[in-house]
């Protein structure tokens, strides 16, 4: 199976409906991308596929073939940055999901609103109750890649 | 390993500069680690970034015990600082000359678990390291009848797990085997667990009583009600895991428990190995609330490692997993009858509560009280779940009113027999009895919440902390309004711990609640890093208000779709103020938690002139008290 991961054509040899997530973190030796539910309810696992954010824990790999996959490793820093500027986050668990949900917004949206952000983070599932400080984090990222 | 003598040695100063701390206390996601660090520089008078905090281990930490209970910091953070003064040669610094010690240092963990990269047990790889799942049945106690045979699936009794060399072979042998394993009925959870708690009781005990027949006879209005709180999942987002491995007559085991000694203990026990031959390596894991499924994963891995022809095991629990099997916050009843004299004062009070023992961890007894422990071919029988005395308590904390109220009377009904596994979640009974006291105050209060408080209430620092989220929430000018209300509650925690006063604004549409605003005074004496402590408080208020309005385990729960919680745009807006003082430091995480619920339920009741005793606050419940 070829792809295009994090800007590097990758080739990894696995079964086509092995879910992305185990090749990332088996194969790839990227964890970033945390296992959480395993059936794309909580987003800990999102990754985005040409540019939009997908669970990657029931994405078989037959789904990537010549696609664009970007991973937490893959990203700028601009909403990592933020994050750590507003210290947002407790366990740091569901951050990569959020980091990836985070960063497509603003791909699309360069100044969303408080009630765009929260939205936009729905699909995400924080225990820790991280919620306000990430979205004064985003609304950071927002104003500063201005 | 190290020799006896040579543990527990606190801190090391390293060739290169560094000082290595070795700590009991283990990071769960609350920011620990960066707070012992700034606690041991400045001691040690060198810059934070020469702080290296070691992972705990077995091997070489000292036994700290088990991180909970909000003690960390008062407990951990003190052991470090006497030994760090020790070592320079000196007496502990006086708090005034402090300059790294009350700074909101940076978290030293959040840039490399913001960059993706390895941060938690379960991302560890071992060489040659098997993946694993394990299979257990739809419901607690049933027997394993018969399983297929499959490639990789090992068996002891009623425990039976799958390896395979790739994760997702695993998985897919699990789901195989999982249809077509017949279990035994086990025992039905009850219908109505309150009901079944009170005709359950093993032992009623008195926990506080002041008998003031004088003041008692000033009564001349009774009241009574009873409050209900479900079983709430820690419900982490990443479900437990733990890695294992048997070289030769030593095992191995990384695990994110809360206590790496008492859980070797439990292994120890069930693998019939002495306790020196077993080492236990902590790595984090995603948040932890109190007691999840990290040891119960940890003596699953354990057991599989045994058939592994010493190659390591990766056991990753899956969601329908820690749904099924983590050791839930158990339900409670709390019964509370006040008796009030021709002022409104409160002269005589009664609490009576109903629940199952809120610790079942390991290595606290000689009986093994992990899920497979029961399940092997030569089992244990797992001990009771059982509850530390006060202060601190476990189903009975907070359950001593910290208001003066002259004749009272506080008494625990302890319920052995567990129906289903239950054990600590963070604050444990208080955010049950918390719940129910501040509810029934404000049913006592006749109008007027913050004034029929601060006329019981006479600890000047609890009194602070109600003053200042009066005047920070701008209580007496809030406007009501068709479905808005607004609500407030206090308590010290453990009545020895933290002071906190929430104050929650709410709006109902229908029997629909939404919180939109918490403001939060809190006095947790000299705080470490005030940052952290802000971040604990608004993490445990959202999460507090999580449990309020949407949360209860049902039997059969195995996803988000059962077992929903917060999202972000529920989650409400908070206000931390934290009174600034020297007093000695008290743990922050947990403090919030029972003042959120009340403060909640009264703004309820403040909204919809409705008063709820059952938790959670949901439609279907707020509809019941309407129509009741």
């Amino acid at each position: 199976m070829k792809f295009i991961l994090n800007g590097q054509p990758t080739e990894v040899k696995a079964g086509e409906n092995t879910p992305l997530l185990y090749v990332l973190r088996n194969d790839l030796g990227l964890v970033g991308s945390r296992f959480g539910c395993g059936s794309g309810q909580c987003g800990a696992c999102f990754v985005m596929v040409d540019g939009k954010p997908m669970a990657s824990c029931d994405l078989p790999l037959s789904f990537l073939e010549n696609k664009t996959v970007t991973t937490v490793e893959g990203l700028n820093g601009t909403v990592q940055k933020a994050l750590l500027a507003e210290q947002a986050a407790q366990c740091g668990y569901c951050m990569s999901g959020i980091i990836i949900s985070a960063t497509a917004l603003l791909a699309r949206n360069a100044s969303p609103s408080e009630k765009e952000i929260r939205e936009a983070l729905d699909k995400n599932l924080c225990r820790c109750g991280s919620h306000n400080r990430v979205v004064r984090a985003v609304m950071r990222a927002s104003r500063e890649q201005a | 390993m190290n020799k006896p003598e040579k543990l527990p040695q606190r801190v090391r100063i390293e060739a290169d500069g560094t000082v290595s701390i070795a700590v009991g206390k283990v990071e769960l996601g609350q920011g620990i680690s960066t707070a012992l660090a700034q606690i041991a520089a400045e001691e040690l008078g060198v810059d934070l970034s020469k702080i290296r905090v070691l992972p705990a281990s077995t091997a070489y930490s000292p036994d700290e015990g088990v991180t909970s209970g909000s003690l960390s910091i008062q407990d951990g953070g003190k052991a470090l600082r006497a030994a760090c003064a020790e070592l320079r040669g000196r007496a502990e610094k006086p708090a005034s000359e402090y300059r790294i010690v009350g700074t909101n240092a940076p978290r030293l963990d959040l840039p490399g678990k913001f960059a993706g990269r390895a941060s938690y047990v379960h991302d560890m790889v071992l060489p040659g390291m098997l993946h694993a799942r394990i299979l257990r049945p739809p419901r607690p106690f049933a027997k394993l009848v018969s399983i297929p045979d499959h490639p990789g699936l090992v068996r002891d009794g009623s425990f039976a797990g799958v390896l395979a060399e790739r994760e997702e072979d695993a998985i897919e042998a699990a789901k195989k085997l999982r249809a077509r394993a017949v279990w035994s009925d086990g025992p039905a959870t009850p219908r109505d667990i309150y009901a079944w708690l009170k005709d359950h009781v093993a032992e009623s005990k008195v926990q506080k009583e002041n008998a003031d027949p004088a003041a008692k006879a000033r009564g001349v209005k009774r009241v009574q009600a009873e409050y209900h709180k479900p079983f709430i999942c820690h419900a982490s987002i990443g479900p437990s895991c733990a890695l294992a491995w048997m070289k030769g007559d030593t095992l191995e085991v990384w695990s994110h428990t809360q206590g790496i000694f008492n859980l070797r203990k439990d292994i120890a026990i069930v693998l019939r190995m002495p306790e020196d031959k077993v080492i236990v390596h902590h790595g984090e894991g995603a948040g932890c609330y109190g007691h999840n499924g990290a040891d119960d994963v940890a003596l699953d891995a354990a057991l599989l490692a045994g058939f592994s022809r010493g190659l390591p095991v990766r056991l990753q629990w899956t969601r329908e997993d820690e749904f099924a099997w983590e050791p839930y916050g158990p339900a409670m009843a709390v019964a509370l009858e006040a008796s009030l004299d021709n002022e409104g004062r409160i002269v005589s009070w009664r609490h009576d509560l109903w629940s199952n023992g809120h610790t079942h961890r390991p290595g606290r007894a000689g009986q093994p009280v992990l899920i497979a422990a029961a399940e092997i071919a030569q089992p244990f029988e797992r001990g009771p779940a059982v509850d530390p005395p006060l202060p601190a308590g476990g189903a009975q904390r907070n359950a001593v009113p910290g208001y003066e109220f002259p004749d009272h009377k506080v008494t625990f009904h302890y319920v052995r027999e567990a129906p289903v596994h239950g054990s600590s979640l963070r604050s444990l009974g208080a955010f049950g009895n918390v719940f129910a006291i501040e509810s029934f105050m404000d049913e006592l209060a006749n109008g007027d919440p913050v004034a029929f408080r601060l006329k019981h209430l006479k600890d000047p620092r609890g009194r602070a902390v109600v003053e200042e989220a009066v005047r920070l929430s701008n209580w007496s000018s809030f406007v009501k309004s068709e479905g808005r209300g607004h609500g407030i509650a206090y308590a010290r925690y453990k009545n020895v711990g933290a002071y906190c006063a929430v104050v929650a604004e709410v709006e109902a549409s229908g029997a629909e609640l939404r919180v939109t605003r918490l403001v939060a005074a809190v006095d947790v004496g000299l705080a470490v890093n005030p940052d952290g402590v802000a971040n604990q408080i608004e993490g445990g208020c959202v999460q507090a208000t999580s449990w309020t309005l949407k949360e209860e385990w049902k039997p059969g729960t195995v996803s988000w779709e059962e077992y929903p919680i917060l999202r972000f745009s529920d989650a409400p807006p908070v206000e931390v103020h934290i009174v600034k003082n020297r007093q000695p430091s008290l743990g922050a995480g947990e403090c919030t938690m029972g003042p959120t619920v009340a403060a909640i339920a009264n703004a309820l009741h403040d909204a919809l002139g409705v008063r709820v005793r059952t938790l959670p606050l949901t439609a279907d419940n707020i509809t019941k008290a309407i129509n009741a």
